[in-house]
Order: structure tokens, then C-alpha cells, then sequence
């Protein structure tokens, strides 16, 4: 290999692989500042429960931003749906098993409502999301008005916020105070991960494609094997994994499955880059920008179920600026403005760039105002970053 | 005298005696090289210009044409090529197109670069206001803009918004706005592709009258009998390497010389051979097909009778504009909404289709004019764009996307269409027009339609290429499919067609044998 070569090699993995290197980085300075305790098991587990909201609706945002899209109204229907089922659980007393798809569908008939004039008139969705904006602000008021913050007692709703799995083994013997389940089902993901890898080399060795020499892909496997295993260690160390992370795990896996791999995901994709071609093609624009923001709208309900659950209440200030959180995320993932491009696992990432800064932050007392024009340097420079490195081509 | 006579011209054909010493070049590009990652765009280029010419720049797609003129105002700065600039006798680094236009230089591209919702005396003027003050001066941007507008020979009113004009009209506002600037040389880039016969007249009589009042000219075009008909000199660039300047006034230009260099082979027939064959049972029809536009009321189609059978190739000729594009839309899906009436018959029953979707599903396939406007996906690469029409092909369980059989799919056309392409991962918007169009074609035969409409097959494509799209149409043909071939190419429509309609205002206003069709009966229904 020459050295032109490596500089090809590093320059294509830094434009692909940039926001994992950014997000380790940002780790790193912060355990160091904080002598360790950023890395901490707790810490890890709290930064991530605390991102679970903004993942998941960053995770809606990306697609919405893909099809060339915005949707304003999600921080304020996050919170309107908090408190709906705060009082459904509070006041009406209905059974959780109810609640909790009665308000995701409601979640979802919002973003069909929002979607509905962008899809038939082409009216932009900035207009309507923010008639959304303003709306649910007036209707997350109007609920919690009389009662202002509603406190919720059901414990099970609660654990979605603030719970973690159950051990299965309770052993004081062997590794005590780690748990076991989550050991269990790191190994497990190692394993599918290596398998799914194994399968994949073995159908591209079937087309006759050309694939990874084999002492490099075993090097690559065993790298995030390591990882895997690192982040499994980690969050083993304190009470395993929380709920929140399992529902954001298996939200991010959906969604991404979902996008890279099925018909659907290159529809979406299709409608992002051009979306004149995508409908002469056979695919409804109309559709397809319908279930975007249906999905917007599911993730939203879902965003406001965990927000409600770790504050365990409804407040009427829930979800002001969860909107432009998500957009940051999704933005500093690598998702472009222009529409078609921009993946679900790097708007993960970019919520995750996001949460540590603010959550290294607040450990070392930085000042809150410092804080924003910290975060706001950070996206800009994620941004022209990404556009740069965009840029050269390969 | 300037330094630039000493340079030594590149003289591969033989045709230029060096007579440097008598004309004063206005332009020297020497030793332009270009690399883009994997490929190599220009090797050592040789190019200049004489004081006062009109100098055509021909060769196939992306033999280098277009990028070498980038180069040259500065879209690639000075510094991301190899070699020299001299204009006007002095060297030039160019580091933005903004430094060109400060010296003298104006391109105009073939996608115009006008703003649609404003007037012409605003474009003309945009970017070089007349200022008062801190204000514009509006009266005298008037002024200037109406002579200007005299000067290209173009009658409306200064206040027209520029979406109410035609393409012609643009291309000639374009024009008023370069010479605005006041331009020493002014680089048309494939400036008829989008016009009329009409229009290219308009158009090449204009830069002929440029000339005579000091305008220096380079021209881009594919269309041979343009160079012919204004060029001074010409050169020909191929596979990134310039193969000659040949010297009009004398007599070294025709049309079977720019070939023979432009391809590097002599071509015989520029139109693949017919084989006599039976035609197959009408596969689809349409009667009284009448079309009104959704929002004016117009009428677009009016009472269109139309057939073909299985294995035909049918053209429809006619001028720009009079309704081919919306006639082939209108069976398509109708995306632009029309009120339909009529009926569209296929393969024997009655149809209708809301949705392009459903037109596809019927084995319906429609190649668009404007590949990169509403035919391809810029951004994406060459596999995904060939099988967006017909996923369902490569599509496993769960709806899931065999990436692997995609790729595999993705290179047998690749191989079959003789796609230039290091792989089939390339994004589209790297590729030549003539690869693109191909990619286009290579998406439409994937959804194995029985019926392909194909709009202005050959548009903006070299003459290679041009004869590798009709060589696959014939053999699409022979294999029983039907084609409907729309263009404003007349030879074309001659070459290709079994069987041509004329269509005028929306109406088909004549149907011709192919053995019985002329370019003079054409052109006469078609102006009917």
C-alpha cells in the first residue's frame, strides 16, 4: 500500500466513519476532564436514559429532513402527548396496556395531520408544522392548565423512564454487582453481529464480488466485537440495561433496517433526491411523504412517553425546544438540508454528540450560557465538516 | 505583439500551416490537464483562439469539452489543473468564475442561469446593477437593458417576467446579460440543444452578426451542420486530448472529416441498418384522446388517434411545444394531472392510469427528455438509479433488497449498454450526458416494459453514443417491443421510424410510412 493510497483510505473513512471518531473524541476529553467520572458506568447509564427522547425523535427527523422536509410542530406534540397520558393515567384511570397505544396512535394521526396539506397541496411543511408548533403549545396549556404539573404514580410507567431490565442470575459471588442479563445479551448481539457479518462475506463471495481479505475482516470483527463488548462491560457495571436504551435500541435497529434495506427505504431515499423522478418512476411521492410524517408523528407519541416517564409527570413547559434538539442531532449525524441523504445510525450518533456535550458539560459546572454557544459551535462545525469532507470526492 | 505567437500549436492533423505571425490570438490554453479521482479529463490540451472567430469546440461526450471550459472561467480554479492560460496575452488564474467575467470571458450553459420570477431588464442587469446612489437606477437599467436587447435582435418587452418566455427568448436574454459585461469572448455551451429550427437560426445568425461586431466566439454543440454552417475554425477533442484545429476557410471542415476525428473512426451509416419484419397485433391505441391542462383549461391534446403495434418503432415528429411531451405523459400515469377524455386502449382492453405507478405496472415505460431534471437521481449511485422502477425484481422477503443480485443486475447492463463507468457505486452526477442517458435507458429496460416511450432519445448525446441508442432500439424492437420515439431531430425520426406522426397544437395533424416521409412533408404538417 502506498502512502497515497493510505491518505485515500483515511480521507474516505474520516468522511465516513467522522462522527464515530467525534463522538469518541468528545468521550475521551471529557473522562480525562472529569478524572473518570464521565466514563462511569452510572454516568453512562444516566447520559444515555437522558438521551432517549431526542434519539428517538431524531431518528423520525432524519427521514422527515431526507424527503426534504421539516416538521417544527414534534417538541410541543411531545409534550401534549405527555400530559394526555398523564391525565388518561391520573385522572381517567384508564389501564396503561390502553393508554399507551391509544396516544402512540394518536401521535400518529398528528403527523398524518401536519402531512395531509403538505402531501395534497404542497403547501411547505415549515407552515403547517408550525401551525403544529403553535397548536399543540395552546393544547399542552389548555390540558394542563387547571392542574398545572401532573404528577404520575403508575410505577410501571415510570420504569420506562427510569427502570432497567431485571437480572435473571442473582449471584454475590460471581461478578457481583454486574449484571448478568445484559452480559447475556451483549454476547448474544456479538454474536449476531459476527454471524450476520459471516453470512453477508459469504453471499458476496457467491456473486463473485470482491470482499475483504480474511486476516483484515477477522481484524475488523474482533475491533467491534471489542466494542460491543466495551459498551456491554460499561453499562453492565451499574444496573445494566434500562428500558429506555432497549426501546431506543430496537427503534434505531427498525429504522434502519427499515431505510437500508427494504423497497420502502429506497422510496424514501428516491423521493429525497429527486422527487420529480421518484413519481415517474412508479413511486408515490404523495404516500410516501404521508407515511414519513406518520412515522414523525409515532416517534413523537413515543418521545413523550419516555420525557413523561423519567419525569415521572406532565408538565406544561414539557418538550419546548425538543424540535431543534432533534434537528441539531440529525443535522451534526450528517443529514443533508438538500434533501436524500443522511442515514438513521448517524442521527444516533449525532443525538449521542449531542447528549455527552451537554451532559460533560454539567458535570465539569460549566455555565449554562456557555453551554448553547458551546453546543451551537459544535453543530456548525459538525456541519461544514461533513459538507467538506463531502466534497472530495473519492 | 504578444508573447503568445511564440507558442507552439499542437498540430496533429497536419491542417494549420503556422501563419501565428498574422492573427492575434485572443486566447491560449496550453498544457491543460485535468484529473478527477480514476480518471483523467484532459491530458496536455492545446486550444486557441483568434482574435474575432467563431471557434466550435466538437467531440463526443465527455471527451473534455465542457470541462475544459470550466477550466477556463474558473469553476475549476486555478491550481486544481496543470498547464497555462493566456488571454489577451497576459496569464490568467482564474480562482472563480467572478475573476473570468472581470476579464472578458462569459459562458453561457445549456441550463440557463436566469431568474424565472424576475423581468429581463433585472437578469440582464443582475450582478452589474446601475446604481445611483446607493439605489438602482431603474430607468437607466431600462435603457441599457432595451439596447442590449436590440443588440441580440430580440423584440419584447423589457418587463416581461422571464418564466413567460420561451427557451429561445432566454437563450437570447443570456446573451444581453454576457454582452452587459461588455465580453470579449463569449462561450456558448450547447446553446441550440433546446431550440427549434426556428430558434437555431435566430440563434446563429445572431453570433454570426456578434462577430462582426468583435465578439470572439467558442461553441460548444453535437449538432455538425451548426459548425459547418458558422464555424472559422474547429477544434476536436477526443478521450480528453485535443486531435486537431481545422481552418473552415479552407475547406477543411465537413461533416464526414469531424466525425472521422470526433470518434476516431470513419462511421458509414449514422442510422443501424432495418431489417424488413412483421409487425405484431396493435398493442396499444388511443381514440379521441383529449387532454385539458388543470388549471388554465387549455387544451393540450385534442382528439389524438393513435396505434402501434407489437415490434414497431413510431415517431412523433413535430415542433417543440406542440404536445408530444404531453401526449406521452397523458398514457404515462398523466402526473401532470390533464383532464382526460377519450380512451387508451392496451394490449385490447380499455385502460386508465392515475399514477405513473400503474402505467408501469401495465408495462408501460417512459424515458424522460430531461434525464437530469425528472429522469435520474443525481445523488445516487448507478445501481440504485437502474432498479428504482423495478425493485420488486430484486426484492427478497420482507421486502427486502438483494444488494448483491442488485449490483449483479446493475453490471449486465453496464456490460450490455456499454455504460463507461469504473463500477456501478458511481453517483450519476459523475457521469457523462451520453452515460447518463444510458443509465436512463438501462432503468427502463430493467422494468421490461412492453411498450418504451422514448423522449428525445439522443439529446445532448455524441454521435457514439447517438448510434449505440439506435442500435438498442432496433434490437428492442426486433424483440417484439414497441417504441415511441419522440423527437425534433428530423433525420432521426426518418432513420428510426417504421411509421411517423406529425403532431401540431395537440393534434396529430399527419401519419406517414416511413418510406413515404420527407423532411419537407414533415416540416410542412408540423407548421400545419
Amino acid at each position: 500500500m502506498t502512502t497515497n493510497d493510505i491518505k485515500k483510505m483515511v480521507r474516505s473513512n474520516l468522511r465516513d466513519y467522522g462522527m464515530y471518531i467525534a463522538l469518541a473524541l468528545i468521550m475521551i476529553i471529557f473522562t480525562v476532564l472529569t478524572k473518570g467520572l464521565f466514563i462511569s458506568s452510572r454516568n453512562i447509564a444516566n447520559l444515555l436514559n437522558q438521551s432517549g427522547y431526542i434519539v428517538v425523535l431524531a431518528v423520525g427527523m432524519t427521514l422527515v429532513i431526507v424527503i426534504r422536509h421539516i416538521d417544527l410542530s414534534v417538541g410541543f406534540l411531545a409534550g401534549f402527548i405527555g400530559a394526555v397520558t398523564a391525565i388518561a393515567l391520573v385522572s381517567w384511570k384508564l389501564p396503561l396496556i390502553l393508554v399507551l397505544p391509544g396516544v402512540l396512535i394518536l401521535g400518529v394521526l398528528a403527523g398524518l395531520l401536519t402531512a395531509y396539506p403538505v402531501a395534497k397541496l404542497g403547501i411547505p411543511s415549515f407552515v403547517t408544522s408550525l401551525a403544529g408548533w403553535l397548536i399543540y403549545r395552546g393544547a399542552l396549556l389548555l390540558v394542563t392548565g387547571q392542574t398545572g404539573t401532573i404528577i404520575i404514580d403508575n410505577p410501571t410507567f415510570n420504569a420506562l423512564g427510569n427502570g432497567y431490565i431485571p437480572d435473571i442470575i442473582k449471584s454475590e459471588t460471581f461478578l457481583p454487582g454486574v449484571h448478568k442479563l445484559t452480559l447475556i445479551l451483549g454476547a448474544l448481539a456479538i454474536v449476531w453481529f459476527i454471524a450476520g457479518q459471516i453470512r453477508n462475506r459469504k453471499s458476496k463471495m457467491e456473486y463473485g464480488f470482491d470482499v475483504l481479505p480474511t486476516d483484515m475482516f477477522v481484524m475488523k470483527l474482533i475491533f467491534m466485537a471489542a466494542i460491543l463488548g466495551f459498551i456491554t462491560w460499561i453499562l453492565a457495571g451499574y444496573n445494566g440495561m434500562s428500558w429506555t436504551v432497549v426501546i431506543m435500541l430496537i427503534v434505531v435497529f427498525a429504522y434502519d433496517f427499515i431505510t437500508q434495506q427494504t423497497v420502502l427505504g429506497r422510496h424514501i431515499y428516491a423521493v429525497g433526491g429527486n422527487p420529480e423522478a421518484a413519481s415517474l418512476s412508479g413511486i408515490n411521492v404523495q404516500k410516501i411523504t404521508m407515511m414519513v410524517f406518520g412515522s414523525m408523528g409515532f416517534l413523537t407519541a413515543l418521545s413523550g412517553i419516555l420525557f413523561t416517564s423519567r419525569l415521572q409527570s406532565a408538565t406544561p413547559q414539557a418538550g419546548t425546544l425538543f424540535e431543534l434538539d432533534a434537528i441539531a442531532a440529525a443535522y451534526i449525524g450528517g443529514v443533508s438540508a438538500a434533501g436524500g441523504v443522511g442515514k438513521v445510525t448517524g442521527s444516533l450518533i449525532g443525538a449521542l454528540v449531542y447528549m455527552s456535550l451537554m451532559n460533560g458539560m454539567n458535570l465539569l459546572g460549566t455555565d449554562i450560557s456557555l453551554q448553547y454557544i458551546i453546543r451551537g459551535i459544535v453543530l456548525v462545525t459538525a456541519v461544514v465538516f461533513d459538507v467538506s469532507t463531502r466534497k472530495t470526492k473519492v | 505583439m504578444s508573447p503568445s505567437f511564440l507558442v507552439v500549436r499542437n498540430n496533429v492533423c497536419g491542417a494549420r500551416n503556422n501563419e501565428a505571425g498574422m492573427e492575434t490570438a485572443i486566447l491560449e490554453m496550453k498544457n491543460i490537464s485535468k484529473s478527477f479521482p480514476g480518471v483523467k479529463a484532459l491530458s496536455n490540451v492545446n486550444f486557441s483562439v483568434q482574435r474575432g472567430e467563431i471557434h466550435c469546440l466538437v467531440g463526443e461526450n465527455g471527451a473534455g469539452k465542457s470541462t475544459l471550459m470550466k477550466v477556463l472561467s474558473g469553476v475549476y480554479p486555478y491550481g486544481e489543473y496543470e498547464g497555462q492560460i493566456l488571454f489577451n496575452g497576459t496569464e490568467q488564474k482564474f480562482k472563480a468564475i467572478h475573476d473570468s467575467e472581470e476579464a472578458g470571458i462569459a459562458i453561457i450553459y445549456q441550463e440557463l442561469a436566469l431568474v424565472p420570477e424576475m423581468t429581463v431588464y433585472e437578469n440582464i442587469l443582475l450582478g452589474n446593477e446601475i446604481r445611483k446612489g446607493i439605489a438602482i437606477d431603474w430607468n437607466k437599467t431600462i435603457q441599457r437593458a432595451t439596447e442590449l436587447l436590440e443588440k441580440v435582435r430580440l423584440k419584447v418587452n423589457p418587463a416581461t417576467k422571464i418564466k413567460d418566455l420561451g427557451v429561445g427568448k432566454q437563450q437570447l436574454v443570456e446573451i444581453a446579460k454576457a454582452l452587459s459585461h461588455n465580453v470579449k469572448l463569449l462561450i456558448l455551451d450547447e446553446p441550440t440543444a433546446a431550440l427549434n429550427e426556428n430558434d437555431c437560426d435566430n440563434l446563429l445568425d445572431l453570433i454570426v452578426g456578434l462577430k462582426e461586431q468583435g465578439v470572439t466566439c467558442i461553441m460548444i454543440t453535437h449538432k455538425l451542420k451548426e459548425v459547418i454552417r458558422i464555424a472559422d475554425k474547429v477544434t476536436v477533442l477526443r478521450d480528453g486530448q485535443t486531435i486537431c484545429t481545422l481552418d473552415a476557410h479552407k475547406g477543411e471542415v465537413n461533416e464526414n472529416v469531424l466525425i472521422k476525428h470526433m470518434v476516431g473512426r470513419e462511421i458509414q451509416n449514422i442510422y443501424p441498418a432495418q431489417e424488413t419484419r412483421e409487425l405484431g397485433s396493435i398493442i396499444l391505441q388511443t381514440k379521441q384522446w383529449t387532454a385539458f391542462h388543470p388549471v388554465t383549461g387549455r387544451k393540450v391534446l385534442d382528439n389524438v388517434d393513435f396505434y402501434i403495434r407489437k415490434g414497431e418503432i413510431v415517431g412523433l415528429a413535430g415542433l417543440i411545444g406542440s404536445g408530444r411531451t404531453e401526449f406521452a405523459r397523458s398514457l404515462f400515469g398523466n402526473p401532470d394531472n390533464y383532464q382526460l377524455s377519450g380512451d387508451l386502449i392496451l394490449k385490447g382492453k380499455k385502460a386508465a392510469f392515475n399514477h405513473p405507478e400503474k402505467a408501469i405496472k401495465a408495462g408501460l415505460a417512459y424515458v424522460s427528455e430531461d434525464r437530469k431534471g425528472n429522469g435520474l437521481i443525481l445523488i445516487q449511485d448507478i445501481k440504485n438509479n437502474i432498479t428504482l422502477a423495478n425493485l420488486k425484481d430484486i426484492m427478497k422477503s420482507w421486502n427486502v433488497v438483494n444488494k448483491n443480485l442488485e449490483v449483479k443486475v446493475a453490471e449486465e447492463y453496464r456490460a450490455k449498454l456499454n455504460i463507461k463507468t469504473p463500477n456501478v457505486e458511481q453517483k450519476v452526477v459523475n457521469l457523462s450526458g451520453g452515460n447518463q442517458q444510458k443509465v436512463s435507458v438501462a432503468k427502463w429496460l430493467f422494468s421490461k416494459p412492453d411498450v418504451l416511450i422514448f423522449d428525445e432519445p439522443t439529446r445532448g448525446i455524441d454521435v457514439g453514443a447517438k448510434y449505440e441508442i439506435y442500435c438498442i432500439m432496433r434490437d428492442l424492437a426486433a424483440q417484439g417491443m414497441s417504441i415511441i420515439m419522440i423527437s425534433s431531430e428530423l433525420p432521426e425520426v426518418l432513420g428510426m421510424s417504421d411509421r411517423i406522426y406529425v403532431v401540431s397544437t395537440g393534434r396529430i395533424t399527419g401519419e406517414l410510412p416511413a418510406a413515404e416521409a420527407t423532411q419537407e412533408k414533415i416540416m410542412h404538417m408540423a407548421t400545419n
